[in-house]
């Protein structure tokens, strides 16, 4: 659709076309089908067609609908067909596309240059759980809901929370992050381990074989470079987990500000007045209205904040009281404090929907988010400007945010099908990814570079970093067919 | 109001998340993953908040099975019993509905609660009647399905999950009430519960020493298997092929 050209996807810097893919090699299936049998290897339309888009924009489409459907999908049920399905694909320099559960944001398992799709949800096992070192081994199928299902009765969880249930492994890729980030820290400090299968068919540990020490100084930090590689340096089929302690007492509140300014700047000064508090999320006065009609739940119509706080009874009360203030001091409302899980559970679900909030706005329309991450202290001078350009710009772009990282998402609801709306959209993005990267931040917090942002990336690490990364990705994949066209 | 006693049965079930197994001839249990039957949970959860309302001052979570179910009590004490019994059963005996509910009839000819708390139903055999046989046994009142529950003088208020819709009853003291889903939100087992829990007492009984014969099984499993795996689709061309196809299968 017109969109993909105005986002100018595959024409960053010159680079080859989208559309450039070379067809399978002869009986290249049927060795497919000899490593893992007849039922996982598919190359019928719908599955390919299913395969060849997440739940971003990028649906592939148009203009080449031909470009984003993998021409094969497999789904390997164990590491060792993993690595032979690779080596395979190597040896035919055909390209390699990772798909979890499919849920990302920014194009990520689109298969521009076709190739095979590897599924790899039935590789499912939760392994190596200790529950004195807090830590488990889980494989690409288990999502983040099941395995905190998984951990039920042993007083541990795992704290990433991303709006869609992602594979656990999946969100090692795109180095995920979600509401409780501001406490527990995002998907990169939780991993601590990966086995990766390189490009090649060779197995790698990040950390070594079956290890999972909570520090350490050995060597280049190799986790680290894989979390966030989206699928470009070898196939995540393991991640090591840091668990914690689920929190013997939490407590939520909501409460409404005389304008987006007093919010956000009233989420600085409860992070400076070192309250550990577990989630605090911001949702605009268009946002709060949306959602509210959405869930039933009658909210008032004004910039809101959604406060939780984890901790012992004791330790509850204390920062309950520090929050209070804060509030109040910044002229905030309506503070009513909820512990039950029913209650909580309701004014989180209704901070969930918040994306089918959103398009239930303009129904009919599409949705793009954007996800700038900026310092603290540059907060609310970017969140106030952004507000002014959307609403200068004419657009629907309810803002929601996990405020506490610096971090928020402008919702654009915009008809596709109109090109002038289409270009303010593109036009927008491009002000609020430069604004942010101005204000020393980045130009995605948590979703990935994918398809959309490479231009963005080249502005935001300068041409030694992109160089540096490409040095990077050519030492370890060579011929460039690990999930080609995205991210470099 | 005097301060109740509460019992609340638990079972061990397959975790609602493990794909089941049939091997040889029986439900593959060895090396599968357990855990306390979800409806179970809720109906713990609910004496829970029934004590630190301080409408309860003593919950005691009960089980019938084999030894390993004390594992399931050492949760349920987690998440807040004060504590735990084990009717003890033989490995390979046969505990249907008949059986807990006589068990735990002569658990509560002992203990003297003034109410009982089950789930509604386990999510192994989801055959929904432990609770009305106990309160038949015992000839109680009983609330089944119970979405809301409510402590009067001498008596409890339930409200009850029919097919035409919502029923409530009130009931006399000693009661049994089954819980069903929407009655609460269990909470999770923290790891400074988890340690006290270790601490809380957690009685063995055999079943048999309960004063009340454990009656012979009257069930007898004569086969189970694992439904047929299901065959591929087919394409038709249009709707005559496909009135055609489903004549000649017998389906029209």
């Amino acid at each position: 659709m017109a969109l993909r050209r105005v986002l100018g996807l595959g024409a960053a810097l010159g680079r080859r076309g989208c559309c450039s893919k070379r067809p399978l090699p002869p009986d290249f299936v049927e060795a497919l089908r000899a490593v893992v049998g007849d039922p996982n290897v598919s190359t019928a339309m719908a599955v390919r067609e299913q395969h060849g888009h997440d739940e971003s924009m990028h649906t592939g489409a148009a203009p080449s609908p031909s470009c984003a459907p993998p021409d094969a999908v497999v789904w390997p049920q164990a590491v060792g067909q993993v690595q032979e399905l690779a080596a395979l694909c190597y040896r035919c320099r055909v390209p390699m596309v990772p798909f979890g559960t499919g849920t990302g944001l920014e194009g990520g398992v689109n298969a521009v240059q076709g190739g095979v799709c590897f599924d790899l949800s039935r590789m499912d096992a939760i392994t190596e759980l200790s529950l004195e070192d807090f830590s488990v081994a889980v494989e690409p199928g288990v999502t983040r809901k099941a395995l905190n299902g998984h951990l039920r009765g042993t007083g541990l969880w795992f704290p990433v929370d991303p709006g869609a249930d992602a594979s656990l492994c999946g969100m090692a890729a795109t180095g995920a992050s979600g509401t409780n980030a501001v406490r527990y820290g995002t998907m990169r400090p939780n991993v601590l381990n990966l086995r990766v299968v390189l490009p090649d068919g060779r197995l790698l540990h990040t950390a070594g074989p079956g290890r999972q020490a909570r520090k350490r100084a050995a060597g280049y930090d190799l986790t680290s470079l894989f979390v966030g590689s989206e699928g470009t340096l070898g196939f995540l089929t393991q991640a090591t987990l840091r668990l914690h302690p689920l929190p013997e007492a939490t407590a939520v509140t909501m409460a409404t500000f005389p304008s987006v300014r007093a919010a956000v700047a009233c989420t600085v000064q409860v992070l400076q007045a070192a309250v550990p508090v577990a989630r605090i999320e911001f949702l605009d006065e268009v946002m709060a209205g949306a959602c509210s009609r959405f869930s039933g739940l009658e909210l008032p119509e004004a910039a809101t904040l959604l406060l939780e706080l984890h901790g012992s009874r004791h330790g509850l009360a204390e920062q309950r009281q520090q929050a209070e203030e804060i509030v109040r001091l910044n002229g905030g409302s309506g503070l009513a404090w909820a512990e039950e899980p029913e209650e909580r559970g309701r004014l989180w679900a209704m901070r969930h929907s918040a994306w089918y909030a959103a398009l239930a706005l303009r129904p009919g329309c599409q949705g793009y988010s954007t996800d700038v991450c900026v310092p603290i202290s540059r907060l609310p001078d970017v969140v106030v400007e952004t507000k002014r350009d959307l609403q200068d710009s004419g657009l629907t772009g309810p803002m929601v945010g996990h405020v506490g990282d610096g971090n928020f998402h402008c919702l654009l609801i915009f008809d596709c099908q109109d090109p002038a709306e289409s270009r303010r959209v593109h036009a927008f993005t491009q002000r609020l990814g430069r604004r942010a990267l101005a204000a020393g931040g980045t130009c995605t917090g948590e979703h990935g570079v994918g398809l959309g942002k490479r231009a963005l990336l080249l502005e935001e690490l300068g041409q030694e970093g992109m160089d540096t990364l490409r040095r990077i990705k050519a030492a370890l994949d060579p011929h460039n067919l690990m999930n080609p066209g995205k991210v470099l | 109001m005097a301060a109740l006693r509460v019992l609340v049965g638990v079972k061990r079930v397959i975790d609602y998340a493990v794909k089941v197994r049939v091997a040889g001839g029986g439900v593959q249990t060895q090396g599968v993953k357990h855990s306390l039957n979800p409806f179970c949970e809720i109906a713990l959860e609910e004496g829970v908040r029934l004590r630190e309302r301080g409408a309860a001052s003593d919950v005691i979570a009960v089980s019938v099975g084999t030894r390993v179910c004390q594992e399931t009590l050492r949760t349920a004490l987690a998440v807040g019993a004060d504590r735990g019994v084990l009717l003890e059963v033989g490995e390979g005996a046969a505990v249907g509905p008949r059986e807990a509910a006589a068990a735990l009839a002569g658990l509560v000819g002992r203990l003297q609660p003034h109410l009982v708390l089950l789930g509604k139903q386990a999510i192994d055999d989801d055959c929904n009647q432990t609770g009305q046989l106990l309160a038949a046994m015992l000839d109680w009142p009983q609330g089944t399905f119970a979405s809301r529950v409510e402590l009067e003088e001498g008596a409890v208020r339930v409200e009850r999950e029919v097919d035409g819709g919502l029923e409530t009853l009130r009931l006399r003291l000693p009661a049994v009430l089954t819980a069903d889903l929407r009655l609460n939100e269990p909470r999770y087992a923290t790891l400074p519960n988890i340690m006290k829990a270790k601490k809380k007492p957690l009685e063995i009984i055999p079943a048999s020493a309960l004063g009340v014969p454990l009656p012979l099984p009257r069930l007898r499993v004569l086969k189970l298997e694992e439904p047929p795996a299901r065959g591929g689709g087919q394409r038709v061309q249009g709707v005559p092929e496909l009135l055609e196809r489903l004549r000649s299968d017998g389906r029209v």
